[in-house]
């Protein structure tokens, strides 16, 4: 199981809108994951990111600045079963 | 369906050479055609031009086609234009510069930099921890949200290109020196502890070799997410910006708004700073105020407040500055924009 966080501030709903594009994708795929939204700053910060939404899959990132495409989504969601 | 659009939805991406010059064309040919469409829309509508309401529809028609067409054209260069300048990027380039020339360069970068309100603590806090100065980082701040291309492009399409460039020279202008002062003024005490404790960043920039393809795939995104979230504002401001039109009397406004009132720029100001509006509902509800008489120095005052400084924004930045900071950096940022406002006022 992939352990996935999605780090935002919580204004625009980039971020909300980030979470459930991964849910339906990981559901089409059949791929388990774990999400996890985070939104205390001093977390989101320590990723180093400078642009939200970020996407952190198991300690990496993959993702920061904008709602990332579905195809990216499915790139991440299958190398992770790989 | 989905099965005969998808490879359609691709093209463009993997055939950017032979889309680009035909989305160009595309778009010239739209935009052509619409402008007639509206003239023969609003000629067949049965009522009085020469009627409040025909006033206000002949403005609503016109306006709203022409807007959105050059809206949705720009927002699509720049998003490709975007993906040159990610934030991480724009901050290696900032960071351990001198101010001075730096302040400039983040100003001008702040245009060109993909930016959205809500990554603004991220960024400033990116900035800080990479030794980028805090009167740079504000500089970026403040550019970065009033001078973007939704706004340029309301002005253009609404006032012409002068107007454009002049607010463009001036936003540039007011985030340089706000920016300048508040860096002399060193206030780096004034930031929360726990920012000024982040150890510090090692700047390195992936190279990031984006294909045509995949940045021409970068505007359709820009176009889906702004242009896709602004057009009700804009519509909305055309809409009130109409009314006022066919309504308002002329010169209604030039007793209040006017060169000749002197406390109209500062009101302006004070009014504008805590509103929060993005540059597409505003610009045209400015427009029709300027139509009946208003001063165009204390419009554009009341823009510039309007857009660069917001409560939301405040609320946001005092997770990482203290008050006095914030407060700091209102004063400067609002002072400089009423002298813009009157300086405006007194040369035109």
């Amino acid at each position: 199981m992939k352990e996935i966080k999605v780090l935002g501030t919580g204004c625009c709903g980039n971020c909300s809108s980030t979470i459930a594009l991964i849910e339906q994708v990981a559901q089409s795929k059949g791929v388990a994951v774990s999400l996890k939204k985070v939104e205390d700053l001093r977390e989101v910060m320590s990723y180093g990111i400078m642009s939200t939404p970020g996407v952190v899959i198991d300690g990496k990132v993959v993702h920061a600045g904008g709602v990332p495409s579905r195809a990216k989504i499915e790139q991440w969601l299958v190398a992770s079963t790989a | 369906m989905d099965a005969v659009l998808a490879p359609l939805r691709r093209w463009p991406g993997q055939q950017p050479l032979l889309f680009l010059p035909l989305a160009a064309a595309a778009w010239f040919g739209l935009y052509q055609t619409l402008m007639p469409a509206a003239d023969a829309l609003v000629a067949a509508l049965p009522v009085d031009h020469d009627s409040h309401l025909g006033a206000a529809l002949q403005f609503f028609f016109y306006d709203t086609p022409k807007v959105l067409l050059l809206l949705t054209g720009i927002v699509f260069v720049m998003g490709m234009i975007n993906s040159y300048f990610t934030p991480e990027r724009t901050r290696a380039l900032l960071a351990g510069r001198a101010e001075g020339a730096a302040n400039v360069m983040a100003a001008s970068l702040g245009i060109v930099t993909p930016f959205c309100s809500c990554s603004a603590v991220p960024l400033f806090i990116g900035f800080v921890q990479a030794g980028v100065p805090l009167g740079v980082t504000f500089s970026f701040l403040i550019s970065a949200p009033m001078v973007n291309e939704v706004a340029l492009t309301l002005l253009f399409a609404m006032f012409g290109w002068n107007v454009a460039l002049l607010y463009l020279g001036l936003g540039l202008l007011v985030a340089i020196v706000a920016g300048w002062v508040i860096g002399r003024l060193r206030m780096e005490a004034y930031l929360e502890d726990w920012v000024r404790d982040m150890p510090h960043a090692v700047v390195a920039v992936g190279e990031d070799r984006l294909s045509l393809g995949e940045r021409l795939d970068a505007g359709f995104v820009s176009v889906r997410e702004i242009v896709g979230r602004v057009w009700p504002y804009i519509v909305g401001g055309i809409a009130i910006g109409a009314g006022i039109h066919g309504y308002v009397p002329q010169d209604f406004m030039a007793s209040f708004m006017g060169k000749d009132a002197w406390w109209a720029v500062p009101l302006a100001v004070v009014i504008g700073v805590p509103m929060y509006s993005s540059a597409a509902g505003i610009i045209p509800i400015v427009q029709a105020l300027l139509a009946k008489g208003a001063a165009l120095g204390t419009v554009l005052a009341f823009m510039m407040s309007v857009i660069a400084l917001s409560l939301p924004e405040m609320v946001i930045l005092r997770k990482v500055l203290k008050m006095r900071l914030i407060a700091t950096f209102v004063g400067v940022v609002a002072t400089g924009i009423l002298i813009v406002g009157y300086v405006f006022n007194a040369v035109l």
